[in-house]
């Protein structure tokens, strides 16, 4: 559709932009990036035929550019440019109709009804129809902005040229134009190139990207190609983290800002004196956010928060929505949810064991409670039907220090293995099957880092932070799993007089 | 807004009225009905003249006629020509004078009566021919250097060179004045603007050029729309600007240098019109120009029948008076919009 040949131009005799060659295939939504001053404007208006280039050569339908008239072009192009001048109060109409202006011939230009419906229809996809008869001066820079977007449509482009066509629209107007603009290519096989400052915008809808810098192409390839940190970095010289969206299989960028990184100066140690061991729930309040990788009720996942809760209820705790009720359980509790991650266990709190280990410039902190009701042997779990019950061990793993993700997921794993070992050093046994247990069905896990201090890349078994958090875990779930044993055998002997069943159920996990 | 109809049938109607006032009052008043049968008698022969006083049609064909049909196509031209201007230059306060066309056409009006220059085959005529060829070599020269400074010839360059040469010629008119001597008074009465005695040769020779000038913008009616959202976007949607662009600033010259020559230079008209042409019926070229046309004619024949009764028997300049009614009523329409916009 779109072939530009190294291209070479700018103002004034002054190149701007230097030698670029692409393609732009039809139907393809094409993103343009660049920091200010890269050249992407300048690309966009020599594309758009406004601006005459020095070399190179530009194909539109693999006919010059240079060959089309105007009105020939706007047939095929239309753009839609950063900014607009309004001098008189045209109506919207009036401004959307312009963009029949290269599709009416002859000297009179008679305005056809194929001209009234295709304008009535590029009104009403933009949602202008609505104040079609008001005076484009009256109207918000969003709104404006639609309009000239009705103008567009209007010339029933094949290629639609935009220059940062979200700049000033809100963010649900933002994601409704690029919805609209995403379809057509697909339905309509439209060509769209466009600017984009939002990067993560730009990753989301885009099918290809093309890196300008300083008038030069840096890339040009797949969203998950150009949007690498190092890369962004370097280009943009700033500080940005590269996330994976949470629904879409594309990169997003997120910014670092020096507050953000000035606040994290305020030091957090969490320590066992923040744990609060009530009667309901043990909590443990931060005076930070802490990053946490977690599987509880509320706040899993991964995510940032401040507030630990690990709660205890009875073992035949029944509720159809549990994520619902516990969330209702901390607004009673003056709980936030939102900055909290929560877990159930129908083990008894007074049972909890928690370890504090320091390390080279970090330290870390377990807190586990443990029972071994429901134990399963996970080489054997296909044997067991499956139930929905409070959980029976749940682990927290606080780290001082900064970890990445690998060390978050790598935390996980070197505490469970801990756990393992944990159970096996008890002998505890999967009832079903009769073999050594690897855990119960319902165990929850958390690791939290403070982010701050020490850089933490791995936390495998034998790295140093691997070492504290295997040894923290191994020892809290053996005295933990040693605490409710001991409970079970006093209640035990109380059952024969009370005959109620307390304790721990280290019998069937079937209820 | 009103109806696009009402806008015509009232700006039509406005005209009309004008004439018949124009022809009608003055030192010797004419009957409306004298007047029509007159001008009737003259299309259709058979239509008898009877009850006619003969003064009277002496006095309308041969004096207040022309006068007023002149007024009328001085007007026209100079609304129309602002219209276009203002569209094309994105300015509201852009006026035909704007790029020196008038300062051009006054040179050569002022150095004719300055060097009591009379060419040969147009003898009593040099004034306005010489007026007119000096407007041409104006805008000639005001679009040749406006492109050598600037290929694209972006409305703020040809603004800034129309701006350059009014100073330079304005210098140059001031320079004679001051030099002159006895024909002092007859310089400063043809640059306050007038349309008296001039009879229909002076018709003939501004009616060609304001057919010729008003078809050329009225074809670029809707380039003028395209332009006023900025030269850029006018490129996007298909308009050819650079031709475009040296079409509407010739004709608009053409008009502004035919309508100095016969006139003098008469202000407001061409600054204040569109704008009352635009309230009328929005902003779209296709019908402002025509409309500030009519709107136009009808305001100088007006202006020129309270110029020359008023004092009676002493005759004001026309542009004394176009800018005593324009400038107030200029000040309303801002001062209304104001208001609205702010409401």
């Amino acid at each position: 559709m779109l072939k530009v040949q190294r291209l070479t131009g700018g103002y004034g005799g002054q190149a701007i932009i230097n030698d670029i060659s692409f393609e732009v295939k039809k139907g393809e939504f094409f993103g343009i990036l660049g920091p200010n001053g890269s050249g992407k404007t300048t690309l966009l208006k020599m594309i758009s035929g406004i601006l005459p280039f020095e070399k190179g050569e530009i194909f539109i339908n693999g006919r010059k550019l240079s060959a089309y008239s105007a009105k020939q072009l706007a047939k095929i192009v239309a753009v839609l440019p950063q900014h607009s001048t309004q001098t008189f109060s045209y109506t919207v109409k009036e401004t959307v109709s312009l963009g029949r202006y290269a599709h009416q011939e002859g000297w009179f230009q008679t305005w056809t009804a194929e001209d009234e419906e295709i304008v009535q229809m590029a009104m009403e996809q933009t949602g202008v129809d609505v104040f079609q008869d008001k005076d484009i001066q009256a109207l918000s820079g969003g709104e404006r902005q639609r309009v000239f977007l009705a103008q567009a449509l209007a010339q029933e482009p094949k290629v639609l040229l935009l220059d940062e066509p979200t700049n000033h629209l809100d963010l649900s107007y933002q994601k409704e134009l690029l919805d609209m603009l995403k379809e057509w290519t697909k339905e309509r096989e439209l060509t769209v190139i466009s600017i984009f400052h939002d990067l993560n915008l730009a990753g989301l809808y885009c099918d290809r990207l093309l890196l300008l810098e300083k008038g030069t192409i840096n890339v040009n390839n797949r969203p998950n190609e150009v949007l690498k940190e190092t890369r962004i970095k370097e280009v943009y010289r700033t500080d940005i983290e590269k996330h994976p969206h949470p629904k879409v299989p594309v990169p997003q960028m997120v910014l670092l800002p020096q507050w953000g990184t000035r606040q994290k100066r305020i030091q957090a140690m969490i320590e066992p004196s923040r744990l609060d061991i009530g009667k309901d729930h043990i909590a443990l309040r931060s005076p930070i956010p802490l990053r946490t990788m977690s599987s509880g009720v509320v706040g899993s996942g991964m995510g940032w928060h401040q507030i630990f809760i690990n709660r205890h209820v009875d073992k035949n705790y029944d509720c159809e929505d549990h994520r619902k009720e516990m969330i209702q359980y901390l607004h009673e509790h003056g709980i936030e949810p939102l900055d909290t991650v929560g877990m159930m266990t129908a083990v008894y709190l007074e049972d909890v064991a928690w370890k504090m280990l320091y390390g080279d410039g970090f330290s870390v902190m377990a807190v586990v409670t443990a029972g071994v009701g429901n134990a399963v042997d996970a080489s054997q779990s296909e044997k067991h039907e499956f139930v929905q019950i409070p959980g029976t061990i749940n682990t927290w793993i606080f780290v001082n220090g900064e970890l990445t993700e690998e060390a978050f997921i790598q935390g996980v794993m070197t505490a469970t293995e801990a756990k393992v070992k944990a159970l096996e050093h008890h002998g505890v046994k999967d009832l079903v099957t009769g073999t050594n247990a690897t855990g119960t069905s319902t165990d929850s896990i958390m690791v939290a880092a403070t982010q701050q201090g020490k850089k933490l890349e791995f936390a495998g078994t034998i790295t140093p932070l691997g070492k504290l958090i295997s040894k923290a875990v191994f020892e809290c779930t053996l005295e933990s799993i040693e605490k409710t044993k001991k409970r079970k055998k006093d209640k035990d002997a109380d059952r024969t007089c009370a005959g109620t069943d307390f304790g721990i159920r280290t019998g069937s996990p079937y209820r | 807004m009103i109806n696009r109809l009402t806008a015509y049938i009232l700006a039509a109607a406005f005209l009309v009225a004008a004439m018949l006032f124009g022809i009608s009052i003055g030192t010797v008043s004419v009957p409306v009905l004298s007047i029509v049968k007159i001008i009737g008698a003259e299309i259709f022969p058979f239509i008898s003249l009877d009850g006619v006083d003969p003064m009277h049609a002496n006095i309308v064909l041969n004096i207040r006629l022309p006068r007023v049909i002149l007024a009328g196509l001085v007007g026209a031209s100079l609304a129309i020509a602002g219209a276009a201007f203002q569209g094309l230059l994105r300015n509201p306060l852009a006026d035909p004078y704007t790029l020196g066309v008038s300062s051009g056409a006054s040179v050569g009006a002022v150095l004719t009566i300055f060097l009591q220059i009379s060419l040969p085959f147009v003898g009593g005529f040099t004034l306005p021919v010489l007026s007119i060829i000096f407007a041409f070599l104006t805008i000639f020269f005001v679009i040749a250097f406006a492109r050598k400074v600037d290929k694209a010839m972006k409305v703020e360059t040809i603004i800034l060179t129309g701006v350059i040469f009014s100073s330079f010629l304005g210098a140059l008119i001031s320079l004679m004045i001051a030099l002159t001597g006895d024909e002092l008074r007859q310089i400063v009465n043809w640059l306050l603007g007038s349309v008296s005695m001039r009879g229909w040769v002076y018709v003939k020779i501004i009616l060609p050029f304001f057919i010729l000038g008003s078809f050329l913008l009225i074809l670029n009616g809707k380039e003028l729309n395209a332009m006023s959202f900025g030269e850029d976007r006018a490129r996007y949607l298909g308009v050819d600007v650079q031709r475009r662009k040296l079409m509407v600033l010739a004709a608009g010259s053409v008009l502004t240098g035919a309508a100095v020559a016969v006139s003098g230079t008469i202000g407001f008209v061409g600054l204040v019109i569109p704008h009352l042409a635009r309230r009328l019926w929005g902003p779209d070229h296709k019908h402002l120009l025509p409309l500030s046309i009519l709107v136009g004619s009808g305001f100088l024949i007006i202006a020129d029948l309270v110029a020359r009764t008023i004092i009676s028997p002493v005759e004001l300049p026309i542009g004394v008076i176009t800018a005593l009614i324009g400038a107030p009523a200029f000040a309303a329409i801002l001062m209304k919009r104001r208001t609205e916009s702010r409401g």
